[in-house]
């Protein structure tokens, strides 16, 4: 299918654009990586999520889809032939994507309220909360590897696309915060999971490097402390 | 080998009502638990230790939580009667779909009834939009799954049956036929279908707690 025909509407530092980037290197898809620019959405981004007005979208023909974990499993569906992103066993599809909810609903929130806890205090609290999702998150590894470097098994599947494109935050909190969180004590198991996730070749292009991360990180919270207009 | 399910669940809870729909569209046998949540039992807490919440799926021993996530696991074990469709991009419209109604209607119909003051305003607003935005996606289909039931229809039971209840309760005017006409049709359609009607809780039951719920609000 000619490149053209497959459009991702995102921005680089998005760990939610990551996803469905990953998840067509996984499938050997082409697409046109179609850049916002920070502060204002284009026409077509406007168009094709009405609803959300939100990165990431992928643009199949003239279909978008929205929602990235949702965008990935349309690109597991739609490009069915291997290698698979969802396990094929009902099961165990259920329980990756039990797992990608709580990534999103309560790690990827409580890695922001660090950022947001005032005091040290606060951000003691907030830390432990973010160690204890992670000694979770070790345990789900375990059990969804089953010895396998990845969740998904000898390969990248969807749990580790939905937790690994976090990862470049991830290291911006622990630099930024001066704080391990991703321990190789406390979590043996993801912290080695990280390193061979971030050198996958369906990874490597599409993950930001640190440094480039905190310093938009920066920007970031300068437009967001910067009055209205 | 004999199937065993289970579902932990709660007679209110719109979340474990849905679970139960998906099961009975496919004719699934299952072994129903009423959950206390002031007193969760020990059986829900080693099941569902990561949020100890309903509904909670066992298949043969194994434990399933997350609404949505077990209604497609339901829909994956139990081909037949589908729930959600079969075409990758109407899948994805689904998934969507269902989202927006967990992650935005709900909260906003929710708080626009048990918040107060500019929370209150605010939670009305955005409700009445996301209802247009449904009213919009509805167009002339009978139900959001096209001429039968699906996903969507299931998981926007909270609008038709649960907000209708709040609504009496609270005085709100949200879901009327004057606002969005399309979404009050497909309510009336919804929760007459069979499988929906007969695995909704009391409506009688509900108005009942919620105005006591209301009542304590208020004081």
């Amino acid at each position: 299918m000619a490149k053209s025909d497959v459009k991702v509407l995102g921005a680089w530092p998005s760990p939610f654009v990551m996803r469905p980037r990953i998840a067509l290197n996984i499938k050997s898809v082409d697409y046109e990586f179609l850049q916002e620019t920070l502060g204002s959405k284009s026409e077509l981004l406007l168009k094709s999520n009405p609803v959300h007005k939100k990165i990431p979208v992928l643009i199949h023909g003239d279909k978008p889809v929205c929602e990235s974990l949702i965008i990935v499993e349309y690109i597991d569906e739609t490009w069915s032939s291997a290698p698979s992103i969802l396990p094929s066993d009902p099961y165990d599809r259920a329980t990756a994507r039990f797992w990608a909810a709580y990534v999103d609903d309560k790690f990827f929130p409580s890695m922001k309220e660090i950022g947001f806890a005032e005091g040290v205090e606060a951000k003691k609290a907030a830390i432990q909360q973010l160690v204890d999702g992670l000694i979770l998150l070790e345990d789900a590894y375990v059990k969804c590897s089953k010895g396998k470097p990845f969740f998904g098994g000898n390969q990248i599947g969807y749990l580790d696309i939905a937790f690994g494109s976090y990862l470049g935050w991830l290291r911006v909190t622990e630099k930024s915060n001066e704080v391990k969180l991703l321990d190789e004590a406390k979590t043996p198991g993801l912290a080695k999971w990280a390193e061979i996730f971030c050198a996958d070749p369906a990874v490597k292009d599409v993950m930001p490097e640190t440094d480039k991360l905190a310093e938009f990180a920066k920007v970031l919270a300068k437009m967001r402390a910067a009055p209205p207009k | 080998m004999a199937e065993e399910v289970k579902l932990f669940g709660v007679w209110g809870s719109p979340f474990s009502r849905r679970v139960e729909i998906a099961l009975k569209i496919k004719g699934v046998e299952y072994e129903y638990i009423e959950e206390d949540l002031a007193n969760k039992s020990p059986l829900l807490l080693k099941y569902n230790p990561v949020h100890k919440k309903v509904p909670v799926l066992v298949h043969n021993g194994k434990p399933i939580a997350e609404s949505v996530v077990i209604i497609e696991y339901i829909d994956e074990t139990w081909k037949h009667n589908p729930i959600l469709p079969q075409d990758p991009y109407e899948r994805a419209l689904t998934r969507f779909w269902a989202k927006f109604i967990d992650e935005k209607c709900l909260p906003a119909l929710w708080n626009s009834t048990w918040s107060k003051g500019k929370d209150r305003e605010a939670a009305i607003e955005e409700a009445s939009q996301h209802l247009n935005t449904l009213e919009n996606e509805l167009k002339d289909k009978k139900f959001f799954g096209g001429e039968e039931i699906g996903l969507v229809d299931i998981v926007a039971s909270f609008v038709g049956f649960w907000f209708g209840a709040l609504q009496e309760v609270s005085g709100l005017e949200l879901l009327t036929e004057e606002k969005v006409p399309k979404l009050c049709k497909w309510s009336y359609e919804v929760v007459n279908q069979s499988v929906i009607k007969e695995n909704l809780p009391s409506r009688d039951k509900l108005i009942a707690y919620f105005s006591a719920r209301f009542a304590d609000a208020s004081k």
